[in-house]
């Protein structure tokens, strides 16, 4: 795929750049304020979990068609420690960092679509989308 | 040697400047200064190659350079100005020095040309990206205060009843002085409630709502209560849709609603002042005629 933009994520404070770059990409499709709202904080989550467990990373955004739909598309890539049981993560309340647990489960209800790649010692992708309704 | 290029640079300082400005005017249209206005653009140019000259001249004196730097960073030129600039002149130096030697060939010569040009202006260049950069730390720095200020206030809007408003983005630093800050200030305010207010949080993810538990929770354990206000109705969606579970804490919509609560739990209820309301004396006069 080809992203039409990207923000790398080295600091705490680039969380906040790449959340601010997706709710207004949001607002420019036309997605309601609460979608904005839910789109918003599934890029801080995934944003912190690349800052918290891999250090650095990128998020990239895409805006995508499909079937007279349309959607914006998230892919948080990393080259961190990776994951070892993704079901695991996927679990409610299951943190490594003394958290609440609810990350990347809560991603997904976020969302409307999600998919996480992971693989011990070379990073972790999660590629997730929400459409316009 | 030095000295001889000095001085051909000296004797013949206006054709240089001639040539500088010319090249610089290019530089203009095809970068950063295209607002500036002419006239400023050419009489800035002539005072940087004042300094410039006036630098090589005096061996070196910064004082001059410490001025014009000043200068440029309040009229909010962009660094690439002075630097672009000083390229500029290093060229055309060089390029004037060059042209005005009678052996072409001598390679040792051509090496002592650019050795001086860049003695010149290297210490010209490092004063100003200094001045520059010294000045953009100053401003971040003087602006992380700022917002440290306002990271975390505490109003104790009345007798034991104390109010935490926050506003904007909520990071591992700030979540820790709202905890020290909340806690420090219920004891010193001797509250029994403390109401959290963030109507301004733009995003609640998991790190904000897990900082948010974790005050309310140690505020109880202080012995007063909290009340989380303020929280819009996306908020209130993405909280849900992330699973986070707030139902062990009191939560309003609004701080009004919460205020109210926290002075029924204080025993105390807004009492209109007492009289008659105008309506009422109105009424009375008319009666009595």
């Amino acid at each position: 795929m080809n992203p039409q933009s990207c923000v790398h994520i080295h600091k705490e404070w680039d969380i906040v750049g790449a959340r601010q770059l997706g709710r207004e990409m949001a607002k420019e499709i036309g997605f309601s304020t609460v979608d904005q709202a839910r789109i918003a904080t599934a890029i801080s989550e995934l944003a912190r979990n690349i800052y918290l467990y891999a250090d650095q990373g990128k998020i990239s955004y895409e805006i995508i068609y499909n079937n007279s739909r349309t959607g914006l598309c998230l892919i948080a890539e990393d080259e961190g420690p990776g994951i070892s049981d993704i079901s695991q993560v996927m679990e409610d309340g299951f943190t490594t960092s003394g958290g609440l647990g609810a990350g990347l489960p809560g991603v997904k209800r976020l969302m409307d679509e999600f998919e996480a790649y992971s693989e011990i010692g070379k990073g972790t992708t999660i590629k997730t989308v929400k459409w316009l309704r | 040697m030095e000295t001889k290029f000095k001085r051909i640079v000296l004797e013949n300082s206006d054709a240089i400047v001639q040539m500088w400005m010319d090249n610089v005017r290019n530089l203009k249209d095809e970068n950063y200064t295209t607002n500036i206005g002419d006239e400023l653009y050419e009489s800035t140019n002539r005072e940087f190659m004042n300094v410039i000259f006036t630098s090589i001249q005096s061996q070196g004196s910064m004082e001059e350079v410490e001025q014009f730097s000043e200068k440029i960073i309040n009229l909010g030129w962009p660094l690439s100005y002075i630097t672009d600039g000083l390229q500029v002149f290093r060229r055309v130096t060089v390029d004037y020095i060059l042209s005005n030697l009678d052996d072409m060939d001598d390679t040792e010569q051509i090496k002592s040309v650019f050795q001086s040009v860049d003695d010149w202006v290297e210490p010209i260049i490092r004063k100003l990206v200094n001045e520059y950069t010294g000045n953009w730390e100053q401003i971040v720095s003087l602006q992380r205060v700022a917002l440290q200020e306002l990271s975390a206030p505490l109003i104790p809007v009345m007798d034991r009843i104390t109010i935490m408003p926050l506003i904007g983005t909520i990071d591992t630093e700030r979540a820790k002085l709202i905890m020290e800050n909340l806690l420090q200030g219920t004891i010193n305010h001797n509250s029994e409630v403390v109401l959290i207010d963030i109507t301004g949080v733009p995003v609640v993810d998991t790190m904000v709502a897990h900082h948010i538990i974790q005050a309310a929770e140690a505020v109880h354990l202080i012995g007063a209560k909290c009340i989380l206000v303020g929280i819009r109705p996306e908020i209130a969606q993405t909280i849900v849709n992330l699973g986070i579970d707030l139902s062990d804490f009191s939560t309003k919509s609004s701080l009004k609603k919460g205020f109210m609560s926290a002075l029924e739990i204080t025993n105390r209820k807004i009492v209109p002042l007492e009289g008659k309301s105008r309506e009422e004396q109105i009424k009375n006069i008319i009666d009595s005629i």
